[in-house]
């Protein structure tokens, strides 16, 4: 809210062949703070989160127009590579989705190692474990596959793995609807410490999730943006009637 | 009550009926191995591992340069099949749903269903009239388009199996699209892979047809890639049609130190992927 605006969307259209599942969006997201989008299922949260860092364009199919800008700078320009652009804008999926052949080690590193990275791994590793509050609990078995860590910590496992490339921006997929309560809160305690360093977008079914996370929340509808604004206004006093709607479970 | 009696019974018949099945399926199998091993047996000794083959109605003797004339045979025909086979069906799987993909798709189909004599006379054509010589080259080279076919469909089928979960997560690291395929994607699929390949080595360690006229055969140790080279399988085709009753003797030698060496290597390959992947999927 107060920081300074480090991705800005503008006009954002996105389809899937003909079908027009982002309308018109404009949205702003202050620096180091955490950004909820809510809104029901279909509603275009996925694609507008994939929008940001341009995973959205690799389905068969879909398009996007209108811009979408990171420090001031058009992410869809030409001459920008996605490539690069991801490892500035990481992101984390809905389910836990660790490399089943790597070790945790080796998963953390993986963005570094396949992006030819050569250096002291070790510590990287180490601070991205710690950053993701995975560290105490897998330090003296590195070397086990990844597959072996219960799907809370395979989670945050995927949280370092995304870290370890140093980005900037981290998206966020419903990041804990596969987790149980343990496992959620350890995620959304996670969050607070993370949004000193990182901007964060996080997608999310659950409206108490979004209450406790964000700062500001973002209400999509029929893929379109209804409401944005600090997350304490968009629960306690919504200017939309079908944001009201929504947040008190009238409907969605 | 009825009704759990007769799905009872269905049970029964159907689970007699799939055992009956792999009886039937397996029994031949296990005769065949039988009588290569019982036959077999009795001609095998160190020297017949090591030993250069001797005439006919000279004892002892062995088949040492028909099983390393087949190792290199088979070596280098996976040294060209192998990546082009593997290479081809990771492009099938991960770019291959356009016009040109669905063209090698179908070649790939076509290809595997050539009888293996008709792959030895194209390499018969492209390789010996050319060098107007038999090579080891040249059955390696037939032995290898036996395996491009069959191995790129299966492996484009491995790679498909794998989640696209693990595409989106090593994209959004910033990985660039050929690398995931190859480091990341290749690579959970490598054991099922390794599968395949070890099953395009047994099938091409087994062929005698395309070799008949391409490495034809060798009396003696041969190394050199550009001299006719003697084979397991052409050995054992040579020794089982002679009038000789030693000579047949040799013929079932051979043919089980063939099936030894393939399990062995199946054997090899499975503990080594099984170390290299300890505790990951296998």
């Amino acid at each position: 809210m107060n920081g300074p605006i480090k991705l800005r969307v503008e006009r954002l259209q996105a389809r899937f062949g003909d079908h027009h599942v982002l309308r018109d969006v404009t949205l702003e997201v202050p620096a180091s703070s955490v950004m909820a989008v809510i809104g029901p299922s279909g509603c275009g949260k996925s694609t507008f989160l994939r929008c940001l860092n341009r995973m959205h364009e690799l389905v068969p199919g879909a398009s996007s127009e209108g811009g979408v800008y990171l420090d001031g700078e058009d992410l869809y320009r030409r001459g920008v590579d996605p490539v690069l652009l991801r490892r500035r804008v990481g992101m984390v999926f809905q389910r836990p989705n660790p490399f089943p052949t790597m070790s945790i080690r080796d998963n953390v590193a993986a963005g570094l190692k396949l992006n030819g990275f050569r250096g002291r791994l070790d510590d990287v590793v180490e601070r991205c474990l710690r950053q993701a509050a995975l560290w105490d609990e897998v330090k003296d078995r590195l070397r086990a596959p990844a597959t072996s860590l219960s799907g809370g910590q395979q989670q945050r496992l995927c949280i370092a793995r995304a870290l370890a490339v140093e980005p900037e921006v981290l998206l966020m997929d419903e990041p804990a609807s596969a987790l149980d309560p343990v496992a959620t809160a350890k995620i959304e305690e996670l969050m607070h410490e993370l949004k000193e360093r990182y901007t964060i977008v996080i997608v999310t079914h659950n409206m108490q999730q979004a209450a406790r996370v964000s700062d500001r929340t973002a209400f999509f509808y029929m893929g379109e943006l209804v409401e944005a604004g600090a997350t304490e206004k968009i629960f306690t006093n919504p200017t939309e009637q079908r944001t009201e709607d929504y947040v008190t479970g009238k409907f969605g | 009550m009825k009704a759990l009696v007769l799905r009872r019974a269905v049970n029964v018949a159907v689970t007699v009926a799939c055992g009956a099945m792999v009886v039937f399926a397996v029994a031949p199998l296990g005769s065949l191995l039988w009588l290569v091993v019982s036959k077999g047996v009795a001609g095998l000794s160190l020297s017949f591992f090591t030993a250069l083959p001797t005439p006919v109605g000279e004892p002892g003797g062995g088949v040492g340069n028909a099983i390393l004339g087949t190792a290199m045979l088979v070596g280098l025909a996976c040294l060209v099949g192998l990546p082009l086979g593997i290479g081809a069906g990771v492009f099938l799987a991960e770019r291959g749903d356009g016009p040109f993909g669905r063209a090698v798709r179908f070649t790939a189909e076509v290809f595997s269903g050539v009888p293996s004599i008709v792959i030895g006379i194209v390499a018969y054509g492209i390789v010996v009239v050319a060098m107007r010589r038999f090579s080891m080259i040249a059955g390696a080279l037939a032995l290898a388009l036996l395996m491009v076919p069959t191995l790129a469909r299966s492996t484009e089928e491995l790679v498909r199996l794998v989640p696209g979960t693990l595409r989106e997560a090593s994209l959004a690291l910033g990985v660039p699209a050929w690398k995931t395929s190859l480091r990341v994607v290749l690579r959970t699929a490598a054991g099922g892979i390794l599968t395949a390949v070890l099953l395009a080595i047994a099938r091409a360690a087994g062929e005698t047809a395309p070799l008949l006229f391409t490495s034809l055969n060798n009396q003696y140790w041969n190394v050199r890639p550009d001299q006719p080279t003697a084979s397991l399988t052409v050995q054992i085709f040579n020794y089982a049609i002679s009038p000789y009753e030693d000579w047949h003797q040799k013929a079932w030698s051979a043919a089980l130190v063939l099936l030894l060496l393939v399990g062995s290597l199946n054997l090899l390959a499975r503990l080594a992927l099984r170390r290299s992947a300890a505790g990951g999927r296998a």
